[in-house]
């Protein structure tokens, strides 16, 4: 088998689809006016915007004014949380409740809000990566102002009981934020019936560009502006519309929530057979449960292999791939959602996640299928942590719990 | 977080990979908790190196790391190895990002580690002619 170029990193980043392009271009040359202008070539493109936004709600059970374009998730988030802690802190309301695998845009907003007095619960997610909505039940205190906890988890793809989670929380009227960046467009969203009252979605995580997102709010929640300045998006944020971004957004957000259950079988099956042979291999596992799952994530792990090693060799075969381990995530730890299902750290340290979208062949699964393997007996064929695994050396026994048998 | 050509070439064709069955010393540094072990054989004739050989878990630098140290000292005397410095590594690799600086150390402990336990071997105390390997049981003393 040649080289290829396989793609397979879709919960970093997409591409942005021909058509999504096509839809954007016209409004950098050719209608490129203010909004805000008073003059028929602003108002042109302020109606494409608000037609924009009027797509957008229609595709999640929302109201077009209920949708506010922002710069991604991260922004989304920061301003669901900060807003909402903001308002509701100044009538003694000082508890947020949220888990302890959340994106960093939503843990470190919390622990920014613990440095100003605010009292942050942390929900254990199972060994599995799931929470449940009793645990939110049992955290809901009087003076809890929000409950934030994502919809699908990005690094292991989990789908949270958000339905369930909104009713609790809609029962004892607090204030329910979810980001669901990661699930938009792979999983069906009514942000009415799930009980939703706040929303973050990012554009470039389905095939729109970088940089355009939105926060979808309940009418009837009042959210104090996190960005101040002009009047823009009814006052609650200011800075001029990116409004070639919030078209490709609009369509984007159209071509992924169109047939989404046909598309996630169809993803599934090829996720399973990726998931049923990266897994066949001696001495490793699948992080997250298989119920519930995104259906394009696929999250193993290889003891004795070190993550950022397997990424470099995957990508000298031509696989774009992400790793949970500590030299990719920049700290000294690994992945604080691996060690949030009690993997020791030597087992997240090979973490591979793999995110495919519906553009991978059977012949691009075939590859990542014969090539994953090898990478990792080459890496285990040098690594002293493998010796010691085989030879029982070190303790490294209690490792064999959380992985497949090695021989 | 980008890699030098040389970090790269020596990560895609590690040298001197393996190990020594009768090696004259063999030096184990790092764990695995931080993700991070090197394990340096060495083979000594008349106080030269003639041999080296290395297996590493760890990233593209602790790989690289540990592949150009043991081409460092190969053939070197053991004056001359023990001269190693964590710094002349990154300096033959072109530079190292800067999280990845304590893979240099890692390389250069490895080897001094290996030394220790040539010395050892020969009933000779170390510790005055190699000095102290640094016990790596947190990561916070490397980083």
């Amino acid at each position: 088998m040649e080289k290829m170029h396989i793609y397979a990193d879709n919960a970093a980043t997409t591409c942005v689809t021909k058509n999504v392009l096509d839809k954007m271009l016209p409004f950098f040359t050719e209608f490129y006016g203010n909004p805000s202008s008073i003059y028929k070539f602003g108002r042109d493109t302020q109606a494409a915007v608000e037609n924009a936004r009027e797509e957008i709600a229609s595709c999640f059970g929302a109201l077009p004014k209920e949708i506010y374009f922002t710069a991604g998730g991260s922004e989304s988030d920061n301003w669901a949380i900060k807003s909402t802690a903001l308002r509701l802190g100044a009538k003694g309301k000082k508890h947020i409740i949220t888990t302890n695998f959340e994106h960093h845009a939503v843990l470190h907003t919390c622990a920014a809000l613990e440095k100003q007095g605010f009292e942050v619960t942390y929900l254990p997610v199972d060994e599995k990566g799931y929470v449940t909505a009793e645990q939110v039940r049992n955290a809901i205190r009087p003076d809890t102002a929000l409950v934030t906890i994502m919809y699908a988890n990005n690094e292991i793809g989990t789908v949270q009981p958000i339905t369930e989670i909104g009713e609790v929380c809609r029962e004892n009227k607090v204030l329910f934020h979810t980001d669901a960046v990661q699930a938009a467009g792979h999983v069906e969203i009514n942000v009415k019936e799930q009980n939703i009252d706040m929303m973050s979605v990012s554009g470039h995580k389905i095939h729109a560009p970088k940089g355009v997102g939105f926060l979808y709010v309940r009418t009837g929640v009042a959210l104090p502006p996190l960005i101040d300045g002009g009047a823009q998006e009814r006052g609650k944020r200011a800075g001029t519309e990116n409004v070639a971004g919030i078209i490709g957004l609009a369509e984007a957000v159209k071509a992924a929530t169109r047939d989404i259950p046909e598309k996630a079988k169809a993803l599934t099956e090829k996720r399973d057979r990726l998931i049923n042979g990266l897994t066949a291999i001696e001495g490793s596992r699948l992080n997250g449960g298989l119920e519930n799952r995104l259906p394009g994530n696929i999250n193993v792990s290889y003891l004795g292999v070190e993550g950022e090693s397997l990424l470099l060799m995957l990508d000298m075969k031509g696989i774009c791939a992400s790793s949970g381990s500590a030299c990719t995530s920049g700290s000294l730890d690994p992945s604080h959602v691996l060690l949030a299902l009690g993997l020791p750290h030597e087992v997240a340290h090979g973490s591979l996640r793999l995110s495919i979208s519906e553009e991978i062949t059977d012949e691009e699964v075939d590859y990542i299928l014969k090539t994953v393997p090898e990478i990792v007996e080459r890496i285990r064929s040098m690594s002293p942590l493998w010796e010691h695994i085989k030879k029982h050396e070190d303790s490294t026994d209690k490792l064999r719990k959380f992985v497949s048998e090695i021989k | 977080m980008i890699y030098s050509e040389k970090v790269m070439d020596h990560f895609a064709n590690p040298r001197n990979v393996g190990e020594i069955e009768d090696a004259d010393g063999v030096g184990e540094v790092g764990n695995a908790k931080c993700g991070d072990i090197m394990k340096m054989y060495i083979k000594v004739n008349d106080g030269v190196i003639t041999d080296v050989k290395f297996k590493t878990f760890g990233c593209g630098a602790a790989v690289a790391t540990s592949s150009i140290a043991t081409e460092m000292i190969k053939g070197k005397s053991i004056e001359e190895a023990l001269k190693l410095t964590n710094k002349a590594v990154m300096e033959a690799l072109d530079g190292l990002p800067p999280q990845k600086i304590h893979c240099s150390v890692l390389a250069e402990q490895a080897m001094k580690a290996a030394l220790s336990d040539y010395y050892r071997r020969q009933g000779v105390d170390p510790e005055p002619i190699v000095g102290k390997i640094h016990e790596c049981d947190d990561c916070e003393s490397c980083h």
